[in-house]
């Protein structure tokens, strides 16, 4: 398709798709702007002031902070690991060849997204409750992992498939065992969409809330943290510069993952 | 000496489909063989077999008397130059062609000036740095050519190797694979559907129908010589006359095949020569070729395609006389 | 021996690449067995746990959970106030997604036919970040905006127009003291928060229509409405579809946001959330689960007879 003459867009249509994007972006300025309001018991509009001592807040005075986004970073980074390791591995099978089940079994690693979190989190809370498991860090993770695990299978199997057969039959017809192939061949493929699989599971893992409540116990993570502020304000722009930095924290590697599949999405997209 | 390739009554099936059948055949060291037959005949699936990538069912396979059931593609001294040449994308074109040497551990320096020989030999003198996707089609069969042979293979098999090509440079390719086998002295096995190009290039031609072998022989010998109407049909084009026909004319009491060239266009008022049969019809298609006129004269027995010189021309309902050696009726045994 | 072992030692990676060859199901096996277990095992495991306790029931007087087979808790699912919040959750679900496809069309609309180069990729962009980015922090932005003394009260008051606000808020049922204690501004967040799940299969199903059946239908005498009626709109239909399988089953299994933004009339997935947490009540918490499975379960089957996975 040529962009001439004729390939304008309605006026109508012009607003209707600009509007849908504002009614997208708009709202997340308004967290950028309450962070600097002087107002900490409403969110009056406009702001009566604007100040930036609430980061200073949050970086000093806010000790209960700390400890849920250390524990966010470190459920996020492990989970993250486990879902490279077990996304590969189901996609690199479900992609080898043909065999009995093949189908259901795909369709089995998308559940964990496909259905609401409340069910994944309620389901994983009563499996810990009837195996006697207590919360702990690691039932987090193991919530997290269920649906990260989907996220990196999903941009693996993708680049799985369009790897070609003949590569890998190439490699061993020149003298590489499937060792060698794996690592010369196979991983140079995929390594990109590994990495920016990794990188949005990173980044949901880091914001989830619904899972986390059911897998959590007492323990706080970030997202968790802002809930209970949100339910509870107390100083309500230290929770704006929160949800600033979160919303940051999470950009760059959906950024990062954008940039690396973009190439792959494009040809993609034009073949469909 | 044993030879370069020995098929013993091989069969690959996938599912219910016998892809392979019952395959025996030898190829000689040092020969450039041809496997030809139309897609799905199995030809494909031998080369495969031949690679490693398949491993047969039944029957025996060995390469320069040694037995490969089983052993894996990267233990047999055999290259491959794939259709769609499957260069790795992310290497450069040296590193392409450095890779085998680089997997049996030769070091970097030394592979390094392979890599740059076989660039060379292929014509690519020079192209060590650039990536595959700036390259041509021609010029990835090159690079998939020098790829291949800078491991020394006992055996280069080439699956379809010309087929990716336009014309102009799929004949030039021809002849460059024919003189660089010559000279490396290396067997070539290669997979082709394309009945010129096994005729033209290889020094030995076998042709499969349905998973089977169903004649082998050196190019002029399947072509003057079909033992069966398939490869009478798929080998160039004939005239198949049934065994009544064949009698009547004065041939063997068998199916024969009558190649068009082998028919003339008897002059009006000259005697059909000695030696000759002949038959008496109307032309009803006129196809002119450039070199040559195909006409086709329905005798009072069957329609016959001849394939005459461009300088007379017919016309639709001319009333023709046709002759053509006896000798040139090739009888098929009674095969089908 | 064969021919390339004198050349080069195997190695164990060699050797083990041997037994791999030879079977290469063992692979598979091998490469499927851990992700499988996880998700096969623990995750479906759970899930059958979770079905196993909605045929259990509480006892009402130990607050206990009785152990043996019942349809008691299937029964209270369909009581009074239940019924309810199974209604109301599902005609919200079914508003936020028809609201959503209007929204959406334009959009996907403009980006799979119009936008090109840097423009595509900015939609792109445009679209994907709102729908990976903090869940939380959008909720959030929404609280703020929806106050009472927030930046709709304050707009709504600039431009004169408090009185239709206040008719809003006036309104029975939907209305409320503010915005963020009302349906309506559950439903509004609900629609922002899902709105890019229905904007990409929309794109996708419309960069699939050619450009020429465009031009073939202006050809064949269609005015642009014609052309929207009986080209545009039908190829579009599968992925509007596959975008209302997202935002129709998170809505439904939603309990953050009327939780953050809405009143004290609950939704199925507070519900969920309550009788489970403070109530104890595990089976009709499962039950309750119940609802939006089987409900997805028949709009997956209605969507898939609509050709709407071969968009996604």
């Amino acid at each position: 398709m040529s962009s001439n003459g004729k390939n304008t867009s309605p006026l109508g249509l012009r607003v209707a798709a600009i509007g849908g994007l504002l009614f997208l972006h708009l709202p997340l300025a308004f967290i950028f702007l309450y962070a600097f309001t002087t107002e900490e018991k409403s969110f009056a509009f406009p702001p009566p002031g604007l100040t930036t001592k609430w980061f200073g807040v949050a970086w000093s005075s806010r000790p209960d902070i700390w400890p849920p986004l250390y524990l966010s970073l470190q459920v996020a980074a492990i989970a993250t690991i486990l879902a490279l390791i077990f996304g590969t591995l189901a996609a690199a099978a479900l992609s080898r060849t043909k065999f009995f089940g093949r189908e259901s079994i795909s369709l089995l690693f998308v559940l964990p997204i496909a259905l609401p979190g409340i069910i994944t989190g309620i389901a994983l809370r009563s499996a810990f409750d009837i195996m006697s498991i207590p919360f702990s860090v690691w039932t987090i993770i193991l919530g997290h992992a269920t649906f990260c695990i989907v996220v990196v299978y999903n941009n693996a199997v993708a680049r799985f498939r369009r790897l070609s057969g003949n590569l890998v039959e190439a490699s061993m017809d020149l003298g590489a065992d499937g060792f060698q192939t794996f690592r010369h061949i196979i991983l140079p493929q995929i390594g990109t969409a590994l990495l920016a699989g990794g990188m949005l599971a990173f980044a949901l893992s880091f914001d989830e809330v619904i899972v986390t409540t059911f897998t959590a116990g007492q323990q706080t993570t970030l997202p968790i943290w802002m809930l209970s502020e949100l339910i509870r304000p107390r100083q309500r722009p230290v929770t704006n510069v929160v949800a600033v930095f979160v919303f940051l924290v999470t950009l760059l590697p959906i950024l990062a993952a954008y940039y690396l599949t973009r190439e792959g999405e494009h040809t993609g997209g034009s073949s469909k | 000496m044993s030879p370069a390739v020995r098929f013993q009554n091989v069969s690959r099936r996938f599912g219910a489909i016998r892809a392979v059948d019952g395959v025996s055949l030898d190829i000689q060291p040092g020969e450039f063989f041809a496997l030809l037959g139309p897609s799905g005949s199995g030809k494909t699936t031998c080369l495969r077999l031949i690679a490693g990538f398949e491993q047969p069912d039944e029957g025996h396979i060995e390469i320069f008397g040694e037995t490969v059931e089983g052993v894996p593609p990267y233990r047999r001294n055999v290259n491959t130059v794939f259709q769609d040449y499957a260069l790795f994308p992310h290497m450069t074109v040296g590193e392409n062609v450095a890779y085998g040497l680089m997997i049996k551990g030769v070091g970097k320096a030394e592979r390094e000036t392979k890599a740059r020989d076989a660039l060379a030999m292929v014509k690519l003198a020079g192209y060590e740095g650039r990536r595959t996707a700036q390259l041509s089609g021609g010029q990835r069969q090159r690079v998939a050519l020098a790829r291949a042979l800078v491991n020394g293979p006992k055996v280069l098999l080439l699956d379809e190797p010309l087929g990716a090509l336009d014309l102009k440079l799929r004949e030039q390719m021809q002849e460059e694979l024919k003189s660089l086998q010559t000279s490396l002295g290396i067997t070539f096995v290669f997979v082709t559907h394309d009945q010129g190009e096994a005729l033209s290039m290889a020094n030995r031609v076998a042709i499969f129908s349905e998973g089977k072998i169903v004649q082998v022989g050196t190019p002029a010998d399947v072509y003057e010589r079909p033992t069966s109407r398939f490869v009478a049909d798929f080998v160039g084009s004939s005239n198949v006359l049934s065994p009544e026909v064949a009698a009547s004319h004065g041939g063997s009491a068998t199916w024969t095949s009558l190649r068009p060239e082998r028919i003339e266009v008897v002059a009006t008022g000259a005697g059909v020569p000695t030696g000759y049969a002949s038959a008496r019809g109307k032309v009803s298609v006129v196809s002119y070729q450039g070199a040559v006129t195909r006409i086709t004269v329905v005798t009072d027995k069957l329609p016959l395609v001849a394939s005459v010189p461009a300088t007379t021309p017919f016309n639709k309902g001319d009333e023709v006389t046709i002759a053509w050696p006896m000798a040139a009726m090739v009888s098929m045994g009674d095969a089908a | 021996m064969t021919m390339a072992a004198a050349e080069r030692p195997r190695g164990i990676g060699g050797a083990i690449s041997d037994i791999f060859f030879a079977r290469p199901q063992l692979l598979t096996l091998l490469l499927l067995m851990p992700p499988l277990l996880w998700i096969g095992v623990v995750y479906v495991g759970s899930l059958f746990a979770l079905l196993l306790q909605s045929f259990y029931s509480l006892d009402d007087f130990s607050g206990l959970v009785v152990h043996q087979f019942t349809l008691a808790t299937y029964q209270q699912l369909f009581e009074g106030s239940n019924v309810q919040i199974i209604l109301r959750t599902v005609v919200m679900a079914a508003l936020v997604t028809v609201v959503s496809a209007f929204i959406a069309f334009p959009i996907a609309y403009y980006a799979a036919r119009y936008a090109r180069g840097w423009m595509k990729a900015l939609f792109y962009l445009a679209v994907m970040m709102p729908l990976w980015s903090s869940y939380l922090v959008k909720v959030y932005a929404w609280k703020l905006i929806l106050a009472k003394e927030g930046v709709i009260t304050w707009f709504a008051n600039a431009l004169h127009m408090g009185w239709l606000l206040d008719g809003v808020l006036g309104l029975p049922i939907v209305g409320g003291p503010s915005l963020s204690f009302s349906y309506v501004g559950t439903f509004l967040v609900f629609v922002y928060i899902w709105l890019p799940y229905m904007i990409l299969p929309t794109q996708a199903a419309l960069e699939r229509v050619p450009a020429n059946f465009i031009e073939a239908s202006a050809d064949l005498g269609a005015d642009p409405g014609q052309t929207f009626r009986t080209v545009i709109f039908p190829l579009a239909l599968p992925g509007i579809v596959a975008g209302s399988i997202f935002t129709f089953s998170l809505t439904l299994g939603d309990y953050i946001i009327p939780q953050i933004v809405g009143n004290s009339r609950l939704m199925i997935g507070q519900a969920v959330y309550t009788l489970q947490g403070t109530a104890g009540n595990i089976p009709l918490a499962a039950a309750f689960t119940v609802v939006p499975m089987v409900i997805m379960a028949f709009y997956l089957w209605m969507a898939k007879r609509m050709g709407a996975f071969d968009v996604l």
